[in-house]
């Protein structure tokens, strides 16, 4: 019995939510008195994976196969399926990234295990086998057994944080067995925009929302995003009115998120918008309306005007940085 | 064409969630049900690639028959019949099964889920199709487009996203972007009174996860309102009391 945790690459690198996988599975093995294996698939450099003997995977296996260098959801399924199999692995971790949603329900059926996707918590195990989930797109949390023998868990980014614990990684290169069958979805482009923070692993989200009046207006969220290393988000009305694209919507029908800072600027806080920004950490509220109900879940508010608010705490920014 | 649409009987978006039996069970009292979201943009999207008889969208609900009203509201949207598997859902695992197992001998050419339900908010019972019919599934899809045997599919990725192809069978689960929800109208209402409902039996499935609480997140204590005029002290708030600049 062993933990298997999936660390996702993006161009040859691991990103902080990957780091934060890794300790989250590093604390499970503990709690099983068991070791760490890392499964890396694609091209990534022997001291990229090193990285992860950091966090605690004492072993890494490496997949470096010509038909797996990009995301395959099957196929990477079906080779992290057989590397828990052979390494007697039966809890398996990844990050619930958008790659990670694809990958764990097929991983779960392929080992009959029991899913919980959206973890925020370390498992509890006195007895039995729970993990506290989101659910009700953030209005609650549901604790879920996972009764099966073998077991799946997705974590939530910024749910757990990276944490140290030096270990030496040894890297093993793993062979896998890789049916054509598995190989149906073919990519033709990625497109990634290098120049921003990608909002749903952003530990700082600057958003906004009608309020703003105009797609020409966002100059100056983008300016204070820019300053605090922020992603910068917005409400559905913003993007159903095409001012901001969808990728960039929190909320019920958009993403969810928790960032340790949420700012919320012309944002009123309909019960659907709280719903996918309710698990930040802290969240600061810019609105003229002092009635706003976003207010009511807020840990700062400023009552005024956006075009006067936003200006000033760009200064105040600057002055802060020096 | 044939295409099957996964829907989710699910709480209003507007509804405020509380539970039950010591937070064991959610509590359904005065709770109005929709068509998840989310599963309305697949329908949606089936029904724009099968209009003008180039094929025909079935939709799928695993559910007891308090469910029909929502599956009557799909039919009104425009597919053309509905099938219930006859069972208490009782997690993406059992859902997934039963719908594989009912696919698994038609011959659907694409099947279609929303990206995840509103109320569990799994993103599972695409891909554990995809996986127990053992055919390509790509999940949170923000375009798609068929042109013959190949359909063209754009997915969102952190801070970007993705194009890909895939050629035959497959499962994706829609996200906004792939189409814009379409609104029942009169004609739509009334035939959806007529058009089949078959009730299916459900297969057996294990047990393999099982909610066992709820909780809701703890409140938070009273804002700290800060004046207009003085933005700096919000920015040494965040540095020295949140600690999270």
């Amino acid at each position: 019995m062993s933990v298997l945790v999936y660390v996702e690459q993006a161009e040859g690198k691991f990103k902080k939510s990957v780091f934060e996988a890794v300790s989250y599975a590093k604390a499970i093995a503990d709690q099983q008195s068991t070791n760490l294996t890392a499964i890396s698939i694609g091209d990534v450099a022997d001291s990229e994976l090193k990285e992860l003997g950091k966090y605690g995977a004492s072993k890494v296996l490496n997949v470096n196969a010509d038909q797996l260098k990009t995301f395959v959801n099957q196929a990477y399924a079906s080779v992290i399926a057989a590397a828990a199999e052979k390494e007697g692995a039966n809890i398996i971790v990844l990050s619930n990234s958008f790659s990670g949603k694809g990958l764990a329900p097929r991983i779960a059926v392929k080992l009959k295990a029991g899913l919980a996707d959206g973890a925020v918590e370390l498992p509890s195990t006195d007895g039995k086998f729970s993990v506290k989930k989101t659910a009700f797109s953030g209005k609650a949390f549901a604790i879920t057994e996972l009764t099966s023998a073998n077991k799946v868990i997705a974590l939530n980014p910024n749910a757990f944080g990276v944490k140290e614990n030096a270990t030496d990684a040894a890297i093993e290169t793993f062979a896998a067995d890789i049916k054509q069958s598995d190989l149906g979805t073919v990519i033709k482009e990625i497109v990634r925009a290098t120049d921003k923070v990608s909002l749903p692993d952003a530990e700082l989200v600057v958003s906004a929302g009608r309020g703003l009046k105009g797609p020409e207006n966002w100059g100056m969220i983008e300016e204070l995003a820019g300053l605090l290393g922020a992603a910068t988000a917005c409400s559905k009305p913003v993007s159903d009115a095409d001012w901001r694209p969808h990728s960039e919507h929190v909320g019920q029908t958009g993403i969810a998120i928790s960032p340790n800072l949420y700012i919320a600027i012309g944002i009123s806080g309909a019960i659907q918008h709280l719903a996918g920004v309710s698990s930040s950490k802290v969240i600061v509220v810019i609105n003229k309306d002092p009635e706003a109900p976003f207010f009511k879940v807020a840990d700062y508010g400023i009552v005024g005007d956006a075009f006067e608010v936003v200006p000033k705490l760009i200064e105040a920014l600057k002055a802060h940085k020096g | 064409m044939k295409i099957l649409v996964c829907i989710s009987n699910v709480p209003d978006t507007t509804t405020k969630i509380t539970f039950t039996n010591d937070n064991t069970e959610f509590n359904t009292s005065g709770v109005q049900y929709i068509v998840n979201p989310y599963d309305e943009i697949a329908l949606s999207r089936a029904i724009e690639l099968t209009e003008g008889g180039k094929g025909t969208v079935t939709v799928i609900n695993v559910g007891e028959a308090a469910n029909d009203p929502t599956i009557r509201k799909a039919l009104a949207i425009g597919a053309d019949d509905a099938i219930r598997i006859n069972a208490a859902p009782r997690d993406a695992y059992f859902v997934a099964k039963q719908i594989a197992e009912y696919a698994k001998d038609k011959d659907f050419n694409i099947i279609l889920t929303g990206r995840e339900s509103i109320d569990y908010n799994g993103n599972q019972v695409a891909a554990m199709v995809g996986e127990f019919l053992d055919i390509p599934s790509v999940s949170i899809i923000k375009k798609l487009a068929i042109d013959g045997d190949t359909a063209t599919i754009e997915r969102e990725i952190e801070g970007g996203k993705e194009v890909l192809t895939v050629s035959g069978k497959f499962i994706a689960s829609c996200a906004e972007g792939v189409a814009e929800p379409k609104i029942p109208n009169m004609r739509g209402i009334m035939s959806a009174r007529t058009k089949p409902l078959t009730v299916v039996d459900a297969v057996a499935v294990e047990e393999v996860t099982k909610v066992t609480k709820y909780e809701t997140p703890a409140p938070r204590g009273t804002v700290k309102l800060i004046p207009a005029d003085q933005t700096e002290s919000l920015i040494s708030l965040l540095h020295s009391e949140a600690k999270v600049i």
